[in-house]
């Protein structure tokens, strides 16, 4: 038990830190897909400027379990990104929630988010089926 | 303490959410949520007739309970950490939003003309619910990744795939906000 305690206190944090920047408001998506507004550009910026860094000046640092500090390499590939890419840019603009906030938002007490869940978890369930008919 | 009660600004929250994924590297684990999407298929017993759900969901238990402390945080955030606020919306989208057919834009976290039950319960609502989570949880999957796995891990590990990813995510985006909105609301 104790050891899932560093990641429940993780999620924690992510959860505090998604609710306070907005990023979990529907109406941020919206705005953000309509440029009229720096803020979620800012967000996911500074994010992957300071990961950047962050991952930059890690390299040489061992993990918790000693091993390296890295991150899993994604598949080569261009069909699969930009198809699946796009799909899911279409849920999350009409939505207004990708799945970090999904949950985050049940937390602040949106219940019917629930439904987009149960909903995600059936894409996620086709695309297990059809995974191997479709391009990649 | 009104700083912590009042939103916090996005150069504080964009390099915090690099920490959270800085600390789940360093923790021997990666940055991606949605992966619980498919981690609940195969503990739901989904790896019975399909092989992309057979794989030992307990040694993603880490993953989910990230996504437990998510909710937690959402909670305390919501109800200890904020005061009632109106988001800062841009006064052309307030605007544009209304002839949309959503009134009080920024007035709450979602708009009560989809979330709130009888939105959410209504035919059109439900369908625009369930089509949307629905698209969020295929395309994740297709993507090999969400937000937290392509845009911010991705792209903070310069890597190519994640930015086409990205490049797709915008552009499914911006097909449905510029081109699908206006016949989905009017």
């Amino acid at each position: 038990m104790i050891q899932y305690l560093k990641f429940l206190f993780v999620g924690i944090l992510f959860g505090i830190v998604l609710v306070k920047s907005e990023a979990v408001s529907w109406y941020r998506i919206y705005e953000m897909f309509k440029f009229e507004s720096f803020h979620m550009f800012g967000i996911i910026g500074t994010a992957v400027i300071t990961g950047i860094i962050l991952l930059l000046i890690s390299k040489k640092l061992k993990n918790i379990n000693g091993g390296l500090m890295t991150v899993p390499k994604k598949e080569k590939g261009f069909t699969r990104y930009i198809i699946g890419g796009t799909i899911f840019g279409l849920g999350w603009a009409l939505s207004g929630a990708c799945p970090g906030p999904m949950y985050i938002l049940v937390g602040t007490g949106a219940f019917s988010v629930i439904i987009l869940i149960l909903a995600a978890l059936l894409g996620t369930y086709v695309y297990g089926l059809m995974k191997d008919k479709l391009p990649h | 303490m009104q700083f912590i009660l009042d939103p916090w600004p996005w150069y504080v929250c964009g390099p915090l959410i690099a920490i959270i994924m800085f600390i789940l590297i360093y923790f021997g684990k990666t940055f991606g949520i949605s992966s619980n999407l498919r981690t609940l298929c195969s503990w739901a017993g989904a790896g019975k007739n399909v092989k992309f759900f057979d794989f030992d969901w307990k040694t993603q238990r880490w993953n989910l309970t990230v996504v437990l402390g998510a909710i937690i945080g959402g909670f305390l955030a919501h109800l200890y950490l904020s005061s009632p606020i109106n988001i800062d919306l841009n006064p052309e989208t307030v605007k544009t939003l209304n002839t949309l057919g959503f009134e009080n834009a920024g007035q709450s976290l979602l708009p009560p003309e989809l979330y709130s039950w009888d939105a959410a319960l209504s035919i059109k609502g439900l369908a625009i619910l369930i089509i949307g989570g629905f698209l969020v949880g295929f395309g994740t999957r297709y993507a090999g990744g969400c937000t937290s796995g392509h845009a911010i891990t991705g792209l903070s590990s310069l890597q190519l795939p994640s930015l086409i990813a990205v490049i797709g995510f915008f552009i499914g985006g911006l097909i449905m906000i510029h081109l699908l909105f206006p016949l989905i609301f009017s």
